[in-house]
């Protein structure tokens, strides 16, 4: 009986996800809604079957998230009964830190990496789990599948630990912690392949479906509410669209698609000529700029 | 291998169905940038269609930016990562990638190939199924293509795949390939390596990577691509004997007990017999949780929760195993070392181990040599720095099951963390155990401690006499042996001084002399206890931490730590040996209460206070301790 691909990577990250939670004092799950957060939850549920999760989950919610993805969030949390965190860097909201004044680099550092730190330290997590992958971005190919933090959550990419077979070092000092990415080995069209097998549900917006839009430098942005400063003589149009990865609704690019299905959203997917993170807002503003950010303890 | 074509030709639904059937192998690639290596991982990648076209509009301009290829796209900009890298044109890590064909998924581990950074490869090596070793086919074989197959061997790689690259720039010659086959085919076998695969390529020009080239006509073997689509995953020989670490034991309700853990080796089905190790109590399979439900059978690379008919204790770090073919379990190894920290290793500092599920306390002895990964020459050495590689013997506190590491890489490797920095230090392998702890354990059972105590009619333990020089230890323990011994009571006396003309001489007064000094009496003094014996130790023994080291050698109610209290006004006034007179001259140096420090006990478990007391007194208000605790009772404990 040989394994295929998809049983191997679903083994390993299982076997990480029960690593962390026997040597780790107290860890948190990260949760930001999307694809990749939704296989990570699958697979720390089968981990700890028949038990209960041994970790509460943490959402930073920078309040601009599509509205969609909150309501998934609260119906799954109630339906399983996930201890779930949600934290909001309240300093920024009562700055009215939003992605229209400030851009998305200040915004993105106040609501999401502050918001994050503030978050880590307040439950005072040794370890974090999050769903990022490496074939992501250049940057992320070397990252470790135990990221070590300094206290001042700041990644070294010099000081990073070997890591040798699947034998992880846990091991963090008072203030210390670790990041640890149970899907380092998946690609995107694993987490998409992952997800038609098993019939995970994910946010509905990963589906085509006529969306009110305008479009930006090029880039189809959704207005999820009227929060959105709209440009003179700028209109929502409804167009089908869908989208390849969620975050802050502003930020997030849309793409034209009629693909209403999972295996539509696959097809398309390996016909497409443009890479996932296009549609991050984020990753324009500087070359290197992911890198930065993560020394910076951006996840 | 063109996904636009195949789901053109065949529909989604059909590609899906055929990629879920793809397998998984792991590999690393070993070369120096010189050797075109990022350029051949770019090339993969290319040819794999995996490069979405923003992707490729950045690589354009980065090429023009940096002007590597003169125009031309350099693939190797696709796979060097981190801004300070690019900068230097270098890779400083380990980066991983992915690519898939129809039949596989990639996993390709790139290394680089600077001697300062062994550290990096046998990272890279240690998950690898295979490796790709590249050669410049203009400079044969390097001292760097022998330290790479040495420590793809070492690493325990099954299939070592010989790229000779840069075919064009010998006009593809077939004379130039052939020798560097035989000379790598020789090397290899050097090594013991035999599944040598030879391939000539130019990854910058793409000839014989993904597609065969009619350059290289005279050669009728595979691509080198072909070869990573076909070569056979041997790690997860399902045929091998099981092995488990238990990762998690998994206890929702006091229904449901479960052994959480990712199986290493062989497989596993209901009512198989296991044993759980070190332990060895053994009980058959009750059922098999995996991913999507219960199983029949479960093979190694699967995660799983194993319930067993009986209630046996096993926890994290156990391992279950065939019972019919159990791993060995032992403390003290043989074992071949890669340090991987700037800070040397230092011999008989206490580290942590960790190994599977396992972590444990490890001393590792001075290195029995070091090899030179590019001749192989094994070099004498009295500690290993970083990169090094080297045998040494290692001591657990604790015995484990284990595998040698060529049976399992699993339950066979092993890392190395620094207790205080918590960085991961260095790596190894376990190549066989020197001694077999069970073996002993065996044999204690017959005649031990109880039985020999049974035997003298009494129970042993231990009468710890601290204090100043002169204060009276020797004199007071004197008159305790000489009731005691009146009493029918097998005893003996360990007296200071005397131990330090015989077993204690080459030991002097320093404060690591004394702890040493303090360290071996203990010892002697747990083994008479063993042997049944009421034993009086009368040593200064100044330092709190070493009286409690020998108490914690011992069960409680078996250590009596008697603080013979005389003030040092009272000691140097009576100066019995004419030592403070000499201290004070400066004629002894290091001397207790004068220039060493005397810790008292904080709670001893007898005060004596010889200013308000006679010795025969003193030795009275012992024997009332020792009976108040039952040590005087005629019987065995």
């Amino acid at each position: 009986m040989s394994l295929t691909h998809l049983e191997r990577l679903e083994a390993e990250s299982i076997r990480i996800i029960r690593e962390v939670a026997a040597e780790c004092e107290n860890p948190v799950m990260l949760y930001s809604i999307g694809k990749d957060s939704a296989v990570m939850l699958h697979l720390a549920l089968k981990a700890f079957a028949p038990g209960k999760l041994p970790f509460p989950l943490l959402h930073v919610d920078t309040t601009w998230k599509f509205r969609e993805m909150i309501a998934f969030r609260d119906n799954l949390a109630k339906e399983h009964g996930f201890d779930l965190i949600v934290h909001t860097n309240q300093e920024g909201v009562a700055q009215g830190v939003n992605p229209f004044s400030h851009g998305s680099a200040v915004h993105t550092d106040i609501m999401k990496t502050q918001a994050l730190k503030q978050a880590l330290n307040k439950g005072q997590y040794d370890a974090a789990f999050g769903g990022a992958r490496r074939d992501e971005e250049k940057s992320r190919a070397k990252e470790r599948v135990f990221s070590f933090r300094s206290a001042q959550h700041r990644w070294d990419p010099k000081r990073q630990r070997p890591e040798l077979w699947s034998t992880f070092n846990t091991r963090t000092n008072k203030g210390e912690s670790l990041r640890v990415f149970p899907l380092s080995d998946w690609t995107e069209l694993d987490i998409w392949q992952y997800i038609h097998l098993k019939g995970i549900p994910v946010v509905p917006l990963y589906l085509a479906k006529e969306r009110p839009v305008v479009e930006r430098d090029g880039v189809l942005i959704m207005v999820d509410d009227d929060r959105m400063p709209l440009e003179p003589g700028e209109t929502p149009m409804m167009k089908s669209v869908r989208f390849r990865t969620l975050g802050c609704y502003p930020l997030t690019g849309a793409v034209e698609s009629e693909a209403t299905t999972l295996t539509q959203v696959i097809e398309e997917m390996l016909l497409t000529v443009n890479s996932e993170r296009e549609g991050r807002i984020i990753d324009f503003d500087s070359a290197a700029s992911m890198e930065k950010k993560k020394q910076e303890g951006y996840f | 291998m063109d996904h636009f074509e195949q789901i053109k030709a065949e529909g989604i639904e059909a590609y899906l169905k055929a990629h879920e059937h793809k397998e998984l192998l792991r590999f690393i690639t070993c070369g120096s940038v010189d050797d075109g290596k990022s350029t051949l991982i770019g090339r993969l990648l290319y040819e794999s269609k995996l490069i979405y076209e923003d992707q490729l509009a950045a690589l354009e301009a980065d090429s023009a930016r940096m002007g590597t290829q003169g125009g031309r796209l350099d693939l190797a900009l696709l796979v060097d990562g981190l801004a300070a890298e690019r900068e230097q044109g270098i890779t400083i890590d380990v980066a991983y990638r992915y690519f898939s064909t129809k039949a596989r998924k990639f996993i390709v581990a790139d290394t680089p190939g600077h001697e300062q950074y062994t550290r990096n490869m046998v990272t890279g090596a240690s998950t690898a199924d295979a490796a790709i070793i590249l050669l410049d086919a203009r400079k044969g074989i390097l001292t760097q293509t022998r330290r790479h197959t040495y420590i793809c061997s070492l690493l325990g790689i099954q299939h070592l795949v010989l790229a000779v690259n840069k075919m064009d720039l010998v006009d593809y010659s077939e004379e130039v390939f052939l020798k560097a086959q035989a000379d790598y085919r020789e090397l290899a076998a050097s090594l013991g390596n035999s599944q040598v695969t030879c391939i000539p390529v130019s990854a910058l020009e793409g000839d014989n990577v993904t597609k065969p080239s009619d350059k290289l006509s005279w050669y009728q073997g595979r691509t080198l691509l072909g070869e990573l689509e076909t070569l056979k995953i041997g790690e997860l020989d399902s045929k091998r004997t099981f092995r488990m670490p238990v990762q998690w034991v998994n206890r929702p309700s006091s229904d449901f007990r479960g052994f959480s853990g990712y199986i290493s080796r062989g497989s596993v089905g209901i009512g198989d017999k296991l044993a759980v190790l070190p332990a060895g109590t053994t009980s058959s399979v009750k059922s098999i949780l995996g991913p999507d439900g219960d199983l029949k059978t479960a093979v190694a690379g699967q995660s799983v929760t194993i319930c067993l008919n009986d209630e046996v204790d096993a926890s994290r770090g156990d391992i279950l195993a065939d019972a019919a073919d159990e791993p060995k379990v032992a403390d003290q190894f043989r074992a071949t070392i890669v340090w991987m920290h700037e800070e040397p290793m230092l011999p008989g500092r206490e580290y942590v181990l960790k190994i599977g599920a396992k972590s444990t306390a490890v001393s590792i002895a001075e290195p029995r040599h070091k090899v030179n990964v590019n001749t192989f020459e094994e070099l004498p050495a009295r500690t290993l720095e970083l990169n090094d590689i080297g045998v040494c013997n290692i001591n657990l506190d604790q015995p484990i099951a284990f595998d040698a590491y060529k049976e399992n890489r699993q339950t066979g490797g092993f890392i190395i963390i620094d207790r205080l920095t918590n960085d991961t230090v260095g790596a190894g392998m376990l190549d066989f155990a020197l001694w077999r702890s069970e073996n002993v354990q065996w044999q204690s059972l017959d005649v031990n401690k109880p039985a020999r105590a049974r035997a003298k009619g009494q129970k042993p333990c231990v009468v710890w006499f601290t204090g100043l020089s002169g204060s009276g230890k020797s004199t007071i323990a004197n008159v305790l042996e000489t009731k005691l011994h009146a009493a029918g009571r097998h005893t003996y006396l360990l007296d200071g001084d005397n131990v330090r003309h015989g077993l204690n001489k080459d030991l002097g007064f320093t404060d690591a002399d004394r702890v040493e000094n303090i360290r071996r009496v203990s010892e002697v003094a747990k083994l008479m206890t063993d042997a049944g014996l009421i034993v009086l130790v009368s040593f200064i023994s100044p330092f709190r931490s070493e009286r409690e080291m020998a108490r914690e050698a011992l069960d409680t109610q078996e250590f009596i730590e008697v603080y013979v209290d005389t003030p040092i006004a009272e000691t140097e006034r009576r100066d019995v040996k004419g030592l403070y007179a000499k201290a004070r001259a400066g004629e002894i140096k290091n001397f207790t209460g004068i220039d060493s420090p005397y810790e008292a006990p904080l709670s001893p478990d007898v005060h004596v206070k010889t200013m308000e007391c006679t010795v025969e007194d003193a030795a009275d208000q012992i024997m009332a301790e020792l009976k108040s605790r039952g040590r005087l009772d005629a019987r065995g404990s």
